[in-house]
């Protein structure tokens, strides 16, 4: 800038001189950043400058400025500002002064010139002169000169133009006019410019000092930083190398001079973040390197702050640090913004790795429910082919084969019988862990399951061991829950005691215990541990909250049934109407009662080692391989068992001594049956009206709780109960047939005992007494060994299928001697394309049937006739195929109808005259009951055979499989 | 009999691809191994009443999804039929929708039931197309004085 108006300046001297200051000022207000004050001044004008913000110790600014660097070199640029100013204008006065000078010598020549032109002309012309002003003649050239600086306009040399002849008189005359004139105006220039000059030299003299340029250079700056900075939330200051203030720039405004000045950070505040800020400081006056720090104050002066601080240091001449320059800005909305969004990004970092997880658990249980789904699919697309197998074999075994071909056969059906085992259990498993499995709550009477589960296993029996079972008199007659798996349970731990007990006594003992409640409570630490299961089992839970709450009922009401269960206990040997009236009593009450029955499942058998206990109850585990190999199974059995009784709310245990025996126990609850007992004994439990009828003693028996199976010889008659495991295949059928056909000889055997031991035997304490009976069991003995004589036993399992299938057939034939009649079929099912299909596949091979639409149809068709085979859609409108089969399977074992009729069909009117005769006969006949299912999981196959069916087959129904089926129940 | 042969091999080929898209299954040889002298028209007549059946079923199944408040039970009741019998007919395509439809039912998703719906029309209507075709081809085999070739599903 300077550079350019030097160079402009020749040309517009004046102009120039008047702009100066304000592009001077610019220039040094450079410094500051401080725009034209010109403009400025007007600006701050209609500001009104708060000055009272900052606080100056002015001997401390006066010692900055002249120790400190900073101070030294702002104050050189300031002085050098001033003192370029200055230097410019006497550049350019000396200038004009050259140019005068120049001029004047210009006018001096000029005139010597002219003398030397009139000395001549005097010599030439003689006396007629006339002395002529030196400097008229000079300001000639000088006038020429001027203009032509001044506007560019050239005056050349100029001659005076005379018209009148040289040298005359005239001509002189007229020369010297000119030149008058001429000098006239060279006068005037003259004196105009020494006006000029004169002005000049004033208006230098005019001008203001440079302390007083200066300090309104300052002003202007400092108003303008206040300007700038009054509302922003910054605070300046300076401290000196102790740290104390020497300036402060909106100071808290609560704080005077005297507060701050000369104080350190300490002495003027306290709380937090102040000793920091303070150290902070010192560090920066130590190191002599500016930084910066966000600092959070927390002080009673100002509340909760946060400042981002920056320091430097003052440095003097001497490069020692005097001092540190400190700037704050206050960023606490910043600060609480940021640590909000920082939190914000947490959360959502660590919602998005929940997402994450989440999504990959719910992959995975995708993944593991689909394999499950496969799974039991797979079983159950193999399971149809393999019991045609072993279907086929067993009908073969049955035709006359030599004793090598029958132990093949034999290892065959065993073979068989353990995939088909194998695949029913993870189907029960799968049917668990995904949640499908259905607890349904029924009323139920534990003696009878009891003598049931022992009877069962004691017609497979193919060992010398007494079979044994006490139910505790508390035990109330009637509770509810799952039957159909606490008998699971029961048959698959009674037959598990069997398979490892070679000799002595396998029993079941059941009795009430009070709420478990930290038993529980490990149980279901049990349960999380494993991981796998636990969510499905969470899912079973919830599916079965429906169950709980008809098992549980209040929690008053647990109170009330072991009062009740305590009650019973004294009156119990008495005699069985005590009990009752004090459930009567316990009924009026509106709660249900629950009561815990802990059931006891021990052997004397082979026992369990330690250090096989804790995979006991997993997967696929066995004691070890040798017991694999020697006794079979799948591994399955007990953790199927484990998972159940978890299922219904319940525990199971186990404690075991080696080569001793093993006791495996259940704790479950159990709601009690609240409309039971008197009223009821003759509508609801019309089985037991029913054998009340038959049997006067099985009143007894409805409150006995000892049962005893004595050991017999291997294979008597009713062993065609093949073991708990393999029954699911056919067990429920033969299992009734054997309820059916041989009440009077257990029953009455149990009656005996009852008399003879239920006094004695409270306690779990069971004694044998296997005596008295002995002759009846031989009796039965006599006819098992007819049948089964000729087979070895390789597999017991074997055995007693084989049993089971020659059974049927010797008690099919003496009843209808080599049936000519051609067997009625009865089909069950709703599809009218499905009948269609069967229809004739049953026309092919030689069949006609009778279809009913639904179960009612179905019970009112089986009550009408005798059928030799019913095909029974699972899944029907109105009535579905397993109710109607436990329908039909209650009037087998009863003889009455009361369950239908309760069930709201309306029967045939005639049958009570004349069934009598049907009564007797037909409950000795187990009708064949076929299930047809589509589906593995909804409607297993356990399900079926649960519900009393016999077999099923798959649908779609092939011709195969029909044709399989009819060979195997239609003989 | 150059016309037969033609006719006999289209209808094999035709058949083949009913297998091998899997819109039928070995269910269908099933039911025409069912088919003798005494029944020559067992399978058609079977097929027609399927058509019947599926037709009133589709129709009951439309007016269910329509209710204001659909009752699912009453859906699944139906599209149990409808399993039903497509599966005893060997029309495999459209027993799986069924199946899918089924499970979309036990979720109460109407949405998915109404476009299951959607496609279990088209997989019916596909079916009974394909199935007038194979029985129209037969007549001509017939009225030709051909054989119906017997096409076993096993081999495909």
């Amino acid at each position: 800038m300077g550079c350019e108006m030097e160079i402009e300046q020749p040309e517009d001297m004046d102009i120039v001189l008047s702009s100066m200051w304000p592009e001077d000022i610019n220039e040094a207000g450079r410094q500051f950043n401080v725009e034209r004050p010109g403009a400025d001044r007007d600006m701050l004008a209609e500001v009104t400058i708060n000055k009272e913000p900052n606080i100056v110790d002015f001997k401390r600014l006066m010692e900055l400025a002249n120790y400190s660097d900073k101070g030294n070199w702002q104050l050189a640029n300031l002085v050098k500002n001033w003192e370029y100013k200055q230097a410019n204008a006497v550049r350019l006065l000396r200038e004009e002064l050259d140019n005068l000078s120049k001029q004047q010598q210009e006018v001096e020549l000029k005139k010597l010139e002219i003398l030397e032109e009139h000395r001549f002309e005097k010599d030439g012309f003689g006396g007629d002169k006339r002395p002529i002003s030196i400097l008229d003649e000079n300001l000639k050239y000088f006038y020429q000169d001027v203009p032509r600086r001044k506007n560019d306009v050239i005056f050349h040399g100029e001659k005076v133009e005379i018209e009148a002849e040289y040298d005359s008189i005239i001509y002189w005359k007229q020369r010297v006019g000119h030149l008058e004139k001429l000098l006239e105006a060279s006068l005037r220039r003259e004196q105009v410019l020494q006006e000029k000059l004169q002005e000049s030299i004033e208006n230098l003299e005019r001008q203001s000092s440079p302390v007083e340029e200066l300090s309104q250079v300052l002003e202007r700056a400092d108003n303008f930083l206040h300007f700038v900075l009054q509302n922003a939330p910054v605070v300046i200051g300076h401290q000196d190398k102790e740290l104390r203030y020497r300036f402060i720039f909106n100071h808290f405004p609560s704080l005077r001079e005297e507060d701050i000045i000369g104080k350190t950070d300490v002495e003027i505040f306290s709380g937090s973040g102040v000793k920091e800020s303070q150290d902070f400081k010192r560090e920066v006056l130590e190191r002599g390197l500016p930084s910066k720090r966000e600092i959070t104050f927390e002080t009673e002066l100002f509340g909760a702050k946060t400042f981002l601080i920056y320091v430097e240091p003052v440095f003097s001449k001497a490069g020692e640090t005097i001092g540190v320059n400190y700037m704050g800005m206050e960023i606490t909305d910043q600060v609480r913004k940021r640590e909000k969004m920082a939190k914000i990004r947490e959360e959502m970092a660590v919602q998005k790795a929940k997402e994450t997880e989440l999504n990959k658990t719910i992959h995975i249980t995708e993944e593991s429910m689909r394999a499950k789904q496969m799974l039991a699919t797979m079983s159950h697309e193999i399971r149809s082919p393999l019991s045609g197998v072993v279907c086929m074999a067993e009908i073969l075994s049955t035709t006359k084969l030599d004793k090598e071909q029958k132990q093949l056969l034999n290892v065959m059906l065993s073979s068989g019988d353990l995939v088909l085992q194998l695949i029913n259990d993870i189907l029960d498993l799968s049917k668990v862990e995904s949640g499908v499995m259905k607890l349904e709550a029924t009323k139920f009477r534990p003696r009878e399951v009891v003598k049931h589960v022992l009877q069962t296993a004691a017609a497979s029996l193919q060992k010398l061991l007494t079979l044994e079972g006490h139910v505790a008199d508390d035990v109330p007659i009637e509770v509810i829950g799952d039957v159909l798996r606490i008998r699971q349970i029961l048959t698959n731990l009674i037959s598990n005691a069997i398979k490892f007990t070679h000799e002595g006594k396998v029993g079941i003992n059941l009795y009430v215990v009070p709420e478990p409640r930290k038993v529980i409570k490990q149980g279901s630490q049990k349960f999380s541990s494993d991981q796998s299961a636990n969510t499905r089992k969470n899912i079973s839970t919830s599916q079965n909250k429906q169950y709980y709450n008809d098992i549980y009922g209040d929690t008053d009401g647990e109170g009330t049934c072991e009062n009740d269960v305590r009650n019973n206990v004294p009156n119990s040997p008495v005699g069985n109407e005590a009990p009752m009236e004090e459930d009567k009593e316990s009924q009026s009450k509106p709660e249900e009662p629950v009561v815990w029955i802990r059931c006891d499942v021990y052997d004397t058998g082979i026992g369990i080692p330690e250090n096989a206990m804790p995979t006991l109850f997993k997967k696929y585990m066995q004691v070890g391989a040798d017991t694999a190999r020697k006794y079979g199974g799948t591994g399955l059995g007990l953790a199927i068992c484990k998972q159940l009784v978890e299922l219904m709310g319940g525990q199971l245990t186990v404690s075991s001594v080696e080569n001793h025996g093993s006791t495996f126990t259940f704790i479950l609850p159990y709601k009690v049956s609240s409309i039971s007992d008197s009223s009821d004994d003759q509508d609801e439990l019309s089985d037991m009206e029913n054998q009340d009828n038959l049997d006067d003693g099985d009143d007894d028996d409805l409150r006995s709780g000892v049962f005893l199976f004595p050991p017999r010889t291997l294979g008597s008659l009713f062993s065609s109960q093949s073991s708990g495991r393999i029954q699911k295949l056919s067990y429920k059928g033969d299992g009734l047939l054997d309820d059916a056909s041989s009440p009077s000889s257990n029953i009455t055997y149990n009656e005996t005992s009852s008399e003879e031991d239920g006094h004695v035997m409270e306690s779990s304490e069971f004694k044998t007494s296997p005596s008295p009976k002995s002759d009846n069991s031989n009796s039965l003995e006599t006819n098992g060994d007819n049948l089964n004589e000729t087979s070895d036993i390789i597999e017991y399992q074997t055995e007693a299928r084989r049993a089971s299938s020659s059974e049927c057939s010797s008690s099919n034939s003496p009843g209808v001697p080599k049936n000519e009649l051609k067997p009625k079929i009865l089909l069950v099912e709703d599809n009218k394309i499905n009948v269609m299909v069967t229809k004739s596949m049953m026309k092919q091979l030689g069949h006609n049937i009778l279809v009913a639409s639904n179960g009612v149809e179905a019970v009112r068709a089986v009550q009408r006739d005798i059928y030799d085979l019913v095909l029974m859609d699972v899944c029907m409108p109105v009535m579905d195929g397993l109710q109607a089969t436990r329908l039909i399977r209650s009037f087998e074992e009863t003889g009455s109808w009361d369950d239908a009729v309760k069930a709201g069909i309306e029967l045939h009117l005639p049958s009570p005259n004349s069934s009598p005769n049907l009564q007797v006969e037909k409950p000795m006949k187990r009708l064949p009951i076929i299930a047809m299912t589509a589906n593995a999981l909804s409607e297993s196959a356990d399900e079926c055979y649960a519900n009393g069916m016999d077999s099923f087959v798959s649908k779609p129904v092939t011709f195969h499989n029909l044709k399989q089926c009819l060979q195997k129940y239609l003989v | 009999m150059e016309i037969v042969g033609q006719l006999q091999k289209q209808f094999v080929d035709f058949t083949t691809s009913l297998y091998r898209e899997g819109i039928l299954d070995g269910q269908f040889v099933e039911l025409q191994k069912l088919q003798d002298e005494s029944t020559p028209d067992f399978v058609c007549e079977l097929v027609s009443e399927y058509f019947q059946d599926s037709e009133k079923i589709l129709t009951n199944l439309t007016t269910a999804l329509q209710q204001q408040v659909v009752n699912f039970k009453v859906v699944d009741d139906h599209v149990h039929q409808f399993k039903g019998s497509s599966s005893s007919m060997g029309a495999l395509r459209v027993r799986n929708m069924c199946i899918a439809f089924k499970s979309l039912c036990e979720e109460k998703n109407l949405d998915g039931c109404l476009r299951c719906l959607q496609q279990l029309k088209h997989e019916f209507y596909l079916v009974k197309n394909k199935w007038e075709t194979l029985f129209r081809l037969e007549r001509q085999i017939l009225e030709a004085g051909g054989a119906v070739p017997f096409v076993d599903y096993r081999f495909y």
